[in-house]
């Protein structure tokens, strides 16, 4: 089980969730990825994507100092 | 006993393309959908950008469609594939620069690759003949079919019924009885059948799914490719003409001013990449010169930027210039008037 990042800062929908798509297919069920965004849609759409393709969403957060607007997700079971 | 039988279908996000999967799903298939991403699309970005877009909540609405049906969503980057359909299409341009026919093309056949790649059986799309005047027509459908290399593996549920049978219905994995007849540019019977089914709330896009349908887009577009001697755009181009005012004194330049706080947060991610100005004296836009400028040039651009600015009435307005990120140098000049703003230089 690993824990990766990815930095989606400068993306506008939907490019970060692409980019979550095809790093969640390298990895193996129960690998934890975190998303850094600075789209706020990130909040909306990777949630979305997670839920429809059976990924848990562990946490979203904002950093408004920052701009960054965090994802963090569980590969599930059928990846 | 028989094979469960998948389809894999195209969705933009509208309310055609989650009829036709509820249609399919109906009938006892198994559905995942496929996006693609063109760079063009108007979901999102704008929406991103805006400052004042950003009050409604935004959504991804092949996201959300996704969601709707219980189905998989595979979005697929095509940028960099997809330029040769923008920049050489076949069957020629729409109205604007859009490139249906070959569009509709292009992404059947990279459906068709993923289809045969993931042992998918046949592809479904929410089209409807008469619906648009290029990529929709009678005569056009076979096209499509024929150039994509998908024959009778693609099924369009709503208006199947109007076009010859196809695999899935002669193979009797889909019953031709419960697919629809739908036609020309009447959204009525959609209307009917989402009410049917319980979808509210669905996207309806004016237009088309693109840009390239939008007139001041597809100007933008002709004056990046007229103006760089030749087709060719990348995705930071195409974005940047979907922000700001476009202003171009000269042929050697352009001004690109944010209309709004949000496009000049969007704009400062280019700062590093371009000549950019930013009026200091008063509230005004960041605006960024895309060209080779002189120190003129740089003038004048002040100036048209002092001119959107709130000093646009005052004596005189000062600005920040900074050369691709270095700097910067102060500038004082006077704002242009309105009629010194000639109208063939907004583009
Ligand atoms: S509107 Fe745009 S995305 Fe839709 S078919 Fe035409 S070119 Fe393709």
């Amino acid at each position: 089980m690993s824990r990766q990042r990815i930095d989606c800062s400068r993306l506008l929908c939907p490019m970060p969730v692409i980019r979550v798509q095809d790093k969640v297919a390298e990895l193996h069920p129960g690998d934890e990825l975190e998303a850094i965004c600075t789209d706020p849609g990130a909040l909306n759409d990777i949630p979305a994507w997670c839920r429809i393709n059976g990924h848990e969403v562990l946490e979203t957060r904002s950093d408004s100092d920052a701009g960054e607007y965090i994802v963090v997700l569980r590969v599930g079971e059928d990846s | 006993m028989s094979r469960q039988r998948k389809a894999v279908a195209l969705i933009s996000g509208g309310l055609d393309s989650l009829l036709a999967v509820r249609v399919i799903q109906q009938q006892g298939i198994e559905v995942e959908g496929i996006n693609f991403f063109t760079g063009f699309c108007v979901e999102g970005h704008t929406h991103a950008i805006r400052k004042k877009d950003q009050k409604k909540p935004k959504r991804n609405n092949a996201l959300w469609a996704a969601e709707q049906l219980g189905i998989k969503l595979h979005i697929i980057d095509i940028v960099d594939e997809y330029k040769d359909v923008v920049i050489n299409p076949r069957h020629g341009y729409g109205a604007n620069l859009n490139p249906c026919l070959d569009c509709k093309v292009f992404m059947v056949q990279k459906a068709r690759e993923w289809m045969e790649q993931k042992g998918f059986d046949f592809i479904i799309t929410g089209e409807v003949v008469g619906q648009r005047p290029m990529s929709q027509r009678k005569e056009t459908l076979p096209v499509v079919q024929r150039e994509s290399g998908i024959d009778d593996r693609l099924l369009r549920p709503l208006c199947a019924k109007n076009l010859p049978e196809t695999l899935p219905e002669r193979e009797g994995w889909v019953d031709r009885e419960g697919l629809y007849d739908f036609s020309g540019r009447s959204r009525k019977p959609q209307f009917a059948l989402a009410k049917q089914f319980g979808f509210e709330d669905y996207a309806q896009p004016a237009g088309g799914c693109c840009f390239l349908t939008d007139e001041r887009y597809s100007v933008k577009l002709s004056d990046l490719w007229q103006h760089r001697g030749e087709k060719r755009y990348d995705l930071d181009d195409i974005m940047l003409l979907k922000v700001g005012r476009h202003i171009r004194p000269a042929d050697h330049f352009k001004v690109i001013v944010a209309r709004e706080e949000g496009e000049g947060n969007f704009l400062q991610g280019y700062r590093k990449q371009f000549i950019s100005l930013k009026t200091t004296s008063h509230g005004g836009p960041l605006a960024l010169i895309d060209g080779e400028a002189s120190t003129a040039d740089i003038e004048l651009a002040a100036r048209i930027v002092a001119r959107y600015s709130q000093g646009r009435d005052a004596p005189q307005v000062e600005l920040e210039v900074s050369d691709h990120g270095a700097g910067p140098e102060r500038l004082t000049v006077v704002p242009l008037a309105a009629s010194e703003v000639r109208e063939e230089w907004v583009l």
